[in-house]
């Protein structure tokens, strides 16, 4: 794994790991935390040069001083774009960020050649008394587990071994997610209805057994709302399918950008 | 020192702790009976309405989806005891204005109140406790910038008499606040906010408001009230007198020793009975990200944490979150508080939880108004240095 950088954004600081050469990879994390990229990144890095940014709040980058929803995260990521000049990217997002890939991608592609959705989340599908997303500010830490893994024995962590920093990273993830997904909940209302604006290639990676948000009724719903979009499964895997099973969702998007 | 009677009007006939997993949040409201609830809220009014005729002020709160907990709404017992009672000054303590979607409401809520009750109101404000968040949908996020927001909108509001003003904050917009009654003390009720930490404490310095502390003990109401006086004397202010100071325990006055603990025994119910998973009792965002962080190591059990982890009366009274006996030994025990961290004006006695029946009740309220109190009183006028 490479060292992490430090970028300056429109004054907003950013912790980025540059990791590989080639077509620049944006890979945007999700509400666990940069970490649960970590060893997918290695896999992304044989395709291209992989941009790994922690979220302000997120992993070791600072609080924004006026960055404090999804919407304000996807103009901070478009404007990286413009001032690093990349083109021709990817766009991979897990997760919450997978939201913000999909809330990049209606705003302006200009610069992204192809989109990947690792499970997305940020759109609404049922009516308003369907929990279409499960309330992980209400579920016990194994309940949660249960229903994003595959293997939910993965998801144990324990804290006693961590350092110090690794436990305020946790703590600040856990802070952050609060910050731009606690209401509305893990979407913007308005999100579905633009998504046809998406115009460009889009894959959608599903976890076969993902528990949290289904491919079955979530990922098609989301599937539909994108122009030509594909829905791929991954077999043995949960909500984190870029987590337990990198090389397979890798070997994926290999077959997707060369298409 | 003023004292001030304070109930949470609980509902506390519950099934057996093991057939619920919280009593906060999620506790289906189908253990709740409104027939045997509409009694329980006349009984507190009335133990409300003794409370004044024996020369105790009243303090009402406030807490939302919780048996523990019967007044969602506290500005309504409110404009009740503005019109039952006459005399005793009414304690909101408090709004959560973190949580309030609409603080210009809060403003007008109050400013009623106190015209009703002809100028008795003092207006708390109180962050909340975690459970709070998930009961009400509130991000657990920059609440304190919330907070203060909307404090500054509300005490806007009650000052302002020369037609609308406008408001387009961070958190709240209004553009044309202008509120009917306004209220009846001039320029406001007086303010009273909770701090339970010394970083909290500072900012209620500034304003110069009473700083509450609930159940810290020793150490923690020391280190809060310090903060505060400290604070006090960095911006070069006058030292605060004791009535900027209160601290709620759980307090009953007995005949005998004996009679003062099993009362208190009873009021332990309010912490024992306390069972609330840790997604609401730590939501993200709460606490800072340096406890956060020490709490997944187990930190947590420490000093107060860990009693009420396993309370005992033993050990509450030990630590200053009980104050129990006869009625020597209740002046005694709030004496030595009382010096150990530098005098306050207000004691806020959690005098009624679970099975303590309206005739106990009233015995534990008459003892200590009777027997405890006139020693007390004159405390109040002394200025701490």
């Amino acid at each position: 794994m490479a060292e992490a950088a430090w970028w300056t954004i429109q004054g907003t600081q950013l912790e980025v790991i540059e990791h590989g050469h080639g077509r620049p990879i944006v890979v945007l994390h999700g509400e666990d935390g940069p970490r649960s990229c970590a060893p997918f990144l290695d896999h992304v890095a044989t395709l291209g040069q992989v941009i790994a940014p922690s979220h302000p709040g997120f992993g070791h980058s600072p609080d924004g001083e006026s960055i404090d929803t999804v919407d304000d995260l996807s103009y901070l990521y478009l404007d990286l774009l413009a001032e690093r000049n990349l083109r021709d990217v990817v766009l991979i997002g897990c997760s919450l960020g997978g939201w913000l890939a999909a809330e990049i991608a209606v705003k302006n592609t200009e610069r992204i050649a192809q989109i990947v959705l690792v499970a997305p989340l940020g759109i609404k599908v049922g009516d308003r008394e369907t929990r279409d997303i499960p309330d992980i500010f209400a579920l016990s830490a194994e309940e949660i587990a249960r229903r994003k893994y595959h293997d939910p024995a993965r998801a144990a962590v324990d804290y006693s071994t961590l350092s110090d920093d690794e436990l305020t990273v946790v703590a600040r993830n856990r802070e952050a997610t609060a910050l731009y997904a606690w209401e509305p909940y893990f979407h913007n209302p308005k999100l579905r209805q633009r998504l046809h604006r998406v115009s460009i290639p889009t894959l959608l990676l599903w976890g076969a057994s993902d528990r949290f948000v289904t491919p079955e009724y979530y990922g098609t719903a989301y599937r539909d709302a994108i122009p030509g979009a594909r829905l791929a499964l991954i077999e043995q895997a949960g909500h984190l399918p870029q987590l337990e099973q990198p090389a397979v969702c890798v070997e994926h998007i290999r077959q997707f950008l060369n298409a | 020192m003023q004292a001030w009677h304070f109930s949470e009007n609980a509902y506390h006939l519950l099934p057996d702790a093991k057939e619920y997993d919280s009593i906060r949040v999620t506790l289906p409201n189908r253990y709740y009976d409104p027939k045997i609830g509409a009694d329980l809220y006349h009984r507190f009014i009335d133990e409300w309405m003794i409370a004044e005729e024996l020369g105790l002020e009243i303090m009402v709160n406030e807490h939302h989806q919780t048996a523990t907990n019967l007044n969602p709404a506290a500005p309504i017992i409110m404009g009740i005891l503005a019109r039952e009672t006459t005399t005793a000054r009414l304690l909101l303590l408090g709004n959560p204005i973190a949580n309030r979607r609409n603080p210009v409401r809060v403003a007008e809520e109050m400013a009623m109140v106190d015209v009703y009750a002809r100028g008795r109101l003092e207006c708390g404000f109180v962050r909340g406790v975690p459970y709070e968040l998930s009961a009400g949908n509130h991000r657990p996020t920059k609440m304190q910038e919330r907070f203060w927001e909307a404090h500054d909108l509300i005490l806007k509001a009650w000052t302002s008499h020369d037609g609308p003003f406008n408001w387009e904050g961070k958190y709240f917009q209004h553009r044309q606040v202008n509120i009917w009654p306004r209220p009846y003390q001039q320029p406001h009720p007086p303010v009273w906010i909770t701090a339970l930490s010394p970083e909290s404490a500072r900012q209620v310095a500034e304003h110069g408001y009473v700083a509450a502390c609930f159940l810290t003990g020793f150490e923690g109401t020391k280190t809060v009230f310090n903060s505060y006086r400290t604070r006090r004397a960095e911006l070069g202010l006058p030292a605060p007198a004791a009535d900027r100071f209160a601290y709620a325990a759980l307090v009953y006055t007995g005949e005998t020793d004996e009679e003062g603990y099993a009362g208190a025994r009873k009021l332990m119910w309010y912490v024992e009975s306390n069972k609330v998973p840790l997604q609401f009792t730590n939501p993200p965002g709460y606490h800072p990200v340096a406890a956060a962080a020490n709490a997944m190591k187990g930190a947590a059990g420490s000093g107060i944490f860990k009693m009420f982890q396993n309370p005992s009366l033993e050990s509450f009274m030990e630590h200053g979150l009980v104050f129990a006996g006869n009625p020597d030994s209740v002046y005694r025990q709030i004496m030595r508080m009382y010096k150990h961290v530098g005098g306050f004006g207000h004691i806020l006695l959690m005098g009624q939880a679970g099975f303590l029946e309206h005739d106990e009740t009233v015995k534990g309220m008459k003892l200590f108004a009777q027997e405890v109190y006139p020693r007390l009183k004159d405390l109040g006028s002394v200025v701490v240095p």
